[in-house]
């Protein structure tokens, strides 16, 4: 009995997180007098809504610069960090305690004390409505170095000197050897990398003007309060678009979702 | 040294490091310099900053909606951090255990971690809809409603900050998750036979284990909730009655809106220190890791 209970608790539970987006998903092929209701299989359905939306909207060229962006960054915080973090546990240099010392203390200063600096640098720089704008102050990551420091440090020192003996340059021990051994750390580091990415909204809500460099969720956003969406049914339909690739991926993926968010200590 | 050296490795990390220390200079400890010399600029970015003194802080101390941004935040964090920290610990302890199913309740309540805020704030604006949204319309099948969720002023946050806790609570519910496979069965045998009830092994054997990830919640979701702005940019932009307005959001139509790039660093600053602050005094309430 108190089995069934727990059952049905944890059904109930799941479906807060759930019917909602089962809805919502629904709600995108209903027509405007429809959108309401609490039906998850539509009566009439339509493509009405995702029509609208595309017509107002750049979404396609929204959804491209949102995956330029995330990958671009993905890529260059994977060899940025993995290099600097070689560094940090495998090389010599000065100042090597305050360079590890800083990696950490960087992680304390809060977002927002950086934010209005950082814009009125972006500015100044010329950088608004462009894409380094949105790719150059994210091509480091303090905590990914930090994650793949902890990893390399596993990695036993006999490998290196070895190869070092055999006259492997640094990079070629780093990206030969020390890249398919810590397989787990970099994908933790790149799905974080590439989410935080994806999702990022206040910052180019300040950098970016032109609804042509927007990424997804700016466009959605801007779409959204602007008035341009009209109808619940295709503000709905342009969050879909956002939300779709993303529950794909992770209906494949979701035991390293939830373990590299959780683990990294970063949401999306 | 050389000793040093074959020790730890070869030099030249220096040309490594280098590029990351520049990437901070520019991106972190500059902003940092820079934020605390616009506290005395009057600067809109088109025409040269002025130098006004004490001005941005004299104003920040009569700023009215700094204030009331300031009340805002702190109600936000109020209602979220302990609402989070009682729906993630009771879904991780029904989690943890021999269950069907298991990765897949996991996983469902996970799944709006991973959606963007600007989506999941724009699917709760048509649940909180007052005439057609799917809450009322749900409640309206029991006879109850129609609750004004946005437009009420003593509503407005409070809905705001329900919407954060179910955006977030699979991301905590993971955390309480690892921490309780390390309570030992033994503990809870040995309550067992003492006649505990449910209760009372929660209150004292399961409580007091998860404390370090108690206060890592805790932590995690007050930093969190600071940075509070999309959902009320695009739920009420800060209404009704400015109740919804939060200091990153206001921090954000200063620089923006109205080009006050010296009085949107002030604010940034003030931020920094409240969160420290509440931190800090989070710190002392809770205590250390160790109960």
């Amino acid at each position: 009995m108190k089995r069934v209970l727990l059952y049905v608790g944890l059904a109930l539970a799941a479906a807060t997180f759930v019917y909602p987006f089962v809805w919502m998903l629904a709600a995108t092929f209903k027509p405007p007098l429809e959108s309401g209701t609490l039906s998850i299989i539509p009566d009439n359905p339509t493509f009405d809504n995702y029509r609208a939306m595309w017509d107002r909207a750049p979404v396609g060229r929204a959804l491209l610069n949102s995956l330029a962006v995330a990958t671009t960054i993905t890529i260059a915080v994977l060899v940025t960090s993995s290099i600097t973090a070689y560094a940090m546990t495998r090389l010599e240099f000065g100042l090597k305690k305050v360079a590890l010392a800083v990696n950490v203390a960087v992680l304390l200063i809060p977002g927002q004390l950086t934010l209005i600096p950082n814009y009125a640098l972006i500015v100044k720089l010329g950088w608004v409505d462009s894409y380094a704008a949105l790719i150059v102050p994210f091509v480091f990551n303090s905590t990914a170095i930090l994650i793949l420091r902890q990893f390399f440090q596993q990695i036993p020192k006999s490998l290196v000197d070895s190869a070092r003996l055999d006259g492997m340059s640094e990079l070629r021990i780093l990206f030969t050897l020390f890249w398919p051994l810590s397989r787990p750390a970099l994908a933790t580091v790149g799905l974080v990398t590439f989410m935080g990415s994806w999702n990022e909204v206040l910052w180019p809500l300040l950098v970016v003007r032109q609804q042509t460099k927007m990424t997804m969720p700016q466009l959605l956003t801007v779409f959204t309060l602007g008035g341009g969406a009209g109808q619940l049914g295709v503000q709905l339909a342009a969050a879909m678009v956002l939300i779709v690739p993303i529950v794909v991926a992770y209906g494949f993926l979701q035991r390293y979702f939830i373990e590299s968010m959780a683990g990294a200590g970063v949401k999306g | 040294m050389t000793t040093e050296t074959t020790h730890h490795g070869p030099k030249g990390g220096s040309l490594f490091v280098m590029p990351y220390l520049v990437f901070l200079g520019v991106f972190s400890a500059l902003p940092v310099l820079a934020s605390i010399v616009m506290v005395f600029l009057r600067w809109d970015m088109v025409t040269p900053p002025e130098f006004i003194g004490a001005g941005n802080l004299t104003h920040l101390a009569s700023d009215a909606r700094f204030w009331q941004a300031v009340v805002n935040t702190l109600v936000f964090l109020a209602i979220h951090v302990p609402l989070q920290v009682v729906v993630a610990l009771g879904l991780a302890v029904a989690l943890d255990r021999e269950l069907a199913l298991r990765s897949f309740w996991r996983a469902a309540f996970f799944l709006p971690v991973v959606i963007s805020g600007a989506a999941v704030t724009i699917l709760w604006n048509s649940l909180y809809a007052t005439d057609v949204g799917l809450l009322n319309r749900m409640l309206a099948k029991v006879a109850l409603g129609p609750v004004p969720w946005l437009t009420d002023p003593a509503i407005a946050m409070p809905a705001i900050a329900i919407m954060v806790t179910w955006k977030n609570v699979g991301f905590y519910v993971v955390i309480y998750l690892a921490g309780l496979q390390y309570v030992p069965r033994s503990c809870y045998e040995a309550i067992e036979i003492d006649g505990a009830t449910a209760w009372q092994r929660f209150r004292h054997v399961t409580l007091p284990l998860v404390k370090p990830q108690t206060i890592a919640v805790v932590t995690l979701s007050t930093i969190n909730g600071f940075q509070l702005f999309i959902e009320p940019y695009i739920m009420t932009g800060g209404g009704p009655l400015r109740r919804t307005l939060s200091i990153t959001l206001y921090m954000y139509k200063n620089a923006f809106s109205y080009q006050k790039m010296g009085y949107a660093a002030t604010l940034g600053l003030a931020l920094a220190l409240i969160i420290f602050i509440v931190l800090m005094l989070q710190r002392k309430i809770l205590g250390t890791e160790e109960s």
